[in-house]
């Protein structure tokens, strides 16, 4: 039978998941539990969900680059105003996602290039974030935290939370009208423009969608940590492109797949975890890291290769 | 053809004038498309097939004149014509690559809503490919990347004839079958027969004047954004319409140079599938490259290119220069002075121990302004100060002051005004002269008729050699046009 690309683009992200996850177990078989998966999966919540916001936005061809500061943003928006009042807390967080809309809209209009305006946004969110939590403080809402530490029966709410995850934006993106229209975008735009849609729209409520899931993923993050930091996420900006092209998405065409997103950030976190595992310093592990995501992403390529020569024959 | 009440008009664009900057591509041009007839539509290259394809389906606006739909004139656009049934099959294929054929449907249907959209899009695409293409084995599951290009053109096509809940009543093919066999296009065009005697209208546009003539009612031929012809069908045949598509000939006060192919040729390729003629170039010549735009004149000039540079080390004397057609796209430098764009190519021979020589980039740069005419004050203004035919001249001044034997040309005249045309074929032929081999791909036919021989393209592949005298508009069209034999 033959593969559709799209099977081809899954199995890789699958596999590598797969394959750490073994050696993870091997080295340390007291992880196989459901206290173990928990630890080495909970912080993966929150890189999937900005995962998934970066992968929206790849998807109509652009790249966030503010997607680190603007995590920490929300996150420190959830550790004062959304703890202390609510209501003012929406408020901002609804109006974040409004700017990541207009965003959007702006890119396309002037025919900006986004790297450009995101990098500047993201100097923005970065001051909001200073001013709001000069200091490291703050404390999560007790919804977020109880949400987060909850433990539901059988499989740790890390990996009921990445599937729910991967659930719903597979529906949303995958499946549902509006997703084909956003990949639409990012596959040819002139069509769908021609076939008489609004590329502003959709765009502007891609970038909205992309606000909303990075706002979700400060929360999960407080919830987690407890307490928020003005750089409590920068590292999120590289560690959601880099899940999103481990996942097998593309950076243009509208290639993207939210189900390998989710496990493009699972495997990600997981790569730490086995560093860690391995006994290998701190002072390497970014370096390994590195290597792991240079493997992965060598083996597609190479798998690209062979599919394209597949075809030509 | 019986029937003595005039059909119900489904468009119809009257003294439609569209200017882009200096270029009048139509230039008064009336086009009226009725219920039930399929309306063949020719032209050779920049006669304005596609800008008035364009204006019919809302997606271009014209600056005079009026385009009706249903008899009614209304509001413009690309909502309003689709809103009356005209749909588009556009040359380049554009579908979403990489959605699947029912996604397409979705895309291209925004009437296809509902919870079920996805077995309906891919109801109705299957049994309309079944209708058009019986036989077709394309599997409608796929991503539209995993389908060939001929499957791709097929199920573009499909996804336009679709009924979702209105009935296309227009559908614009341009150029359907480059990519399908001639089993599929007759299935195409057997289909587009059946489709207008249930009522439907179709404008077809092709390079096959077979196909035109079997297939459509009446033929509307264009030329220089005008419509010089309009006929039911049967009063034309293939020798008559290359001959309306032509032009006058006007006289040229040009004497070629008819130089004898000595030795060996200074660049050959070798002849593509398709064809038997290989492209060859000797010292001194002028090569014209003719043919409708996108048969593969482009990809030839590229390979050319390619071939005798190497990807990873810059040579002291390149043996090739290139002349860009799309300046904005891979010719100017935006940001740069008119110095700098003009010596890019040969910073080579201009340096002295890897450092630029300003004295002598200063010295060649006033010594091409004079020669070229570059209308310029100073040298070191931004290229972008320039019109549009003195970037172009840059362009040439940057490609004539290498050492290079041979110079690519890839219509580098688009857009540029008459008068600089003649200098630059002033200078064009006495560089020739000089023994520089010039290889020039041009969709203008006076400039096809200025080379000393000429290869005809058509489907990727050199399909006539054209020497000397024999160079004439007719035989250039009879060339880049299939007969009905190659449909």
């Amino acid at each position: 039978m033959k593969l559709s690309s799209g099977t081809v683009r899954m199995i890789i992200p699958a596999v590598s998941l797969a394959v750490l996850l073994s050696a993870v177990f091997y080295m340390q078989p007291r992880a196989m539990s459901y206290t173990g998966l928990n630890l080495l999966f909970n912080l993966a919540v929150p890189i999937a969900l900005a995962t998934i916001a970066q992968m929206l936005i790849m998807a109509v061809n652009d790249l966030d680059l503010s997607m680190g500061t603007f995590v920490s943003f929300a996150a420190c928006v959830t550790a004062t105003f959304l703890q202390s009042s609510p209501f003012v807390g929406l408020l901002i967080l609804i109006g974040a996602i409004a700017v990541y809309a207009a965003m959007g809209v702006i890119i396309y209009l002037r025919e900006l290039p986004s790297i450009v305006v995101t990098l500047g946004m993201s100097f923005v969110w970065a001051g909001l974030a200073v001013l709001l939590l000069p200091s490291p403080g703050g404390s999560a809402p007790d919804w977020a935290r109880a949400l987060m530490t909850s433990k539901p029966p059988v499989v740790p709410m890390a990996i009921v939370a990445s599937v729910v995850i991967a659930a719903v934006t597979h529906f949303l993106v995958m499946r549902s009208s509006f997703g084909v229209l956003i990949r639409g975008v990012g596959g040819n735009s002139r069509s769908v423009e021609r076939a008489g849609w609004s590329v502003i729209g959709i765009r502007a409520a891609t970038y909205a969608l992309a606000g909303l899931f990075a706002v979700l993923a400060g929360i999960a993050l407080v919830g987690l940590t407890t307490a928020a930091d003005a750089n409590i996420a920068l590292r999120y900006t590289l560690l959601s492109i880099a899940g999103v092209i481990l996942g097998g998405g593309e950076f243009v065409g509208g290639r993207v797949s939210p189900v390998g997103a989710v496990i493009g950030a699972l495997t990600l976190t997981l790569a730490g975890s086995f560093l860690s595992f391995m006994r290998i310093s701190p002072d390497w592990q970014i370096g390994a890291q590195g290597a792991i995501l240079i493997v992965v992403l060598g083996l597609r390529l190479f798998l690209n290769r062979l599919e394209k020569r597949e075809k030509n024959r | 053809m019986n029937d003595t009440v005039p059909k119900q008009e489904v468009v119809a664009a009257r003294g439609i004038k569209v200017a882009f900057g200096a270029v009048k591509a139509l230039d008064g041009a009336d086009l009226v498309i009725r219920a039930g007839e399929c309306v063949g539509l020719v032209g050779h290259n920049g006669a304005g097939k596609s800008t008035i394809v364009n204006v019919i389906n809302g997606g271009l606006t014209p600056q005079e004149g009026s385009v009706s739909y249903d008899g009614t004139p209304g509001l413009h656009g690309v909502a309003m014509a689709r809103a009356h049934g005209v749909r588009c099959v556009f040359q380049e294929l554009s579908l979403c690559p990489n959605l699947t054929v029912n996604e397409n449907v979705r895309v291209m249907h925004a009437d296809l809503k509902g919870a079920s959209w996805r077995r309906r899009g891919l109801e109705l695409v299957r049994r309309q490919l079944e209708e058009t293409f019986p036989g077709h084995g394309i599997d409608c599951d796929s991503t539209v990347e995993d389908l060939s290009i001929a499957e791709r053109q097929m199920v573009e096509i499909a996804i336009s004839f679709t009924t979702v809940s209105q009935r296309p009543r227009l559908v614009i093919l341009d150029e359907p079958t480059s990519s399908l066999d001639a089993g599929l296009a007759a299935q195409l065009m057997a289909y587009v027969r059946r489709f207008v005697k249930e009522g439907g209208s179709v404008l077809l546009i092709s390079h096959i004047l077979g196909e035109i003539l079997s297939t459509s009612d009446r033929i509307v031929v264009m030329k220089d954004g005008k419509v010089v012809a309009d006929k039911p069908a049967t009063e034309f045949d293939t020798r008559r319409l290359v001959e309306t598509m032509g032009s006058v000939v006007k006289e040229h006060g040009w004497k070629r140079t008819m130089g004898t192919k000595s030795g060996a040729p200074v660049l050959s390729r070798p002849a593509l599938p398709g064809s038997t003629i290989q492209l060859e170039a000797f010292g001194g010549e002028i090569i014209g490259l003719a043919g409708l735009g996108g048969h593969g004149q482009t990809e030839a000039l590229l390979d050319l290119y390619l071939s005798s540079s190497s990807n990873w080390w810059p040579t002291r004397e390149p043996k090739m220069a290139f002349v860009a057609g799309d300046r904005g796209l891979n010719g100017t430098f935006g940001l740069w002075s008119i110095l700098k764009n003009l010596s890019i190519s040969s910073l080579k021979a201009l340096s002295s121990r890897n450092m630029i020589d300003a004295d002598c980039e200063d010295e060649v740069s006033e010594r091409w302004k004079k020669r070229i005419e570059i209308r310029t004050p100073n040298m070191q203004n931004p290229i972008l100060s320039l019109s549009g035919g003195n970037q172009q001249k840059v362009l040439f001044a940057r490609a004539l002051a290498t050492t290079s034997k041979v110079v690519l040309m890839d219509d580098p005249m688009r857009g540029v005004d008459v008068g600089t045309k003649q200098e630059v074929y002033e200078i064009l032929r006495a560089e020739a002269a000089a023994g520089r081999t010039f290889i020039w791909y041009s969709t203008e036919m006076d400039e096809i008729r200025l080379c000393d021989r000429v290869y005809v393209f058509r489907d990727g592949a050199i399909a006539a050699e054209l020497v000397g005298e024999a160079i004439t508009e007719p035989n250039v069209l009879a060339a880049s046009f299939a007969g009905g034999e190659a449909a």
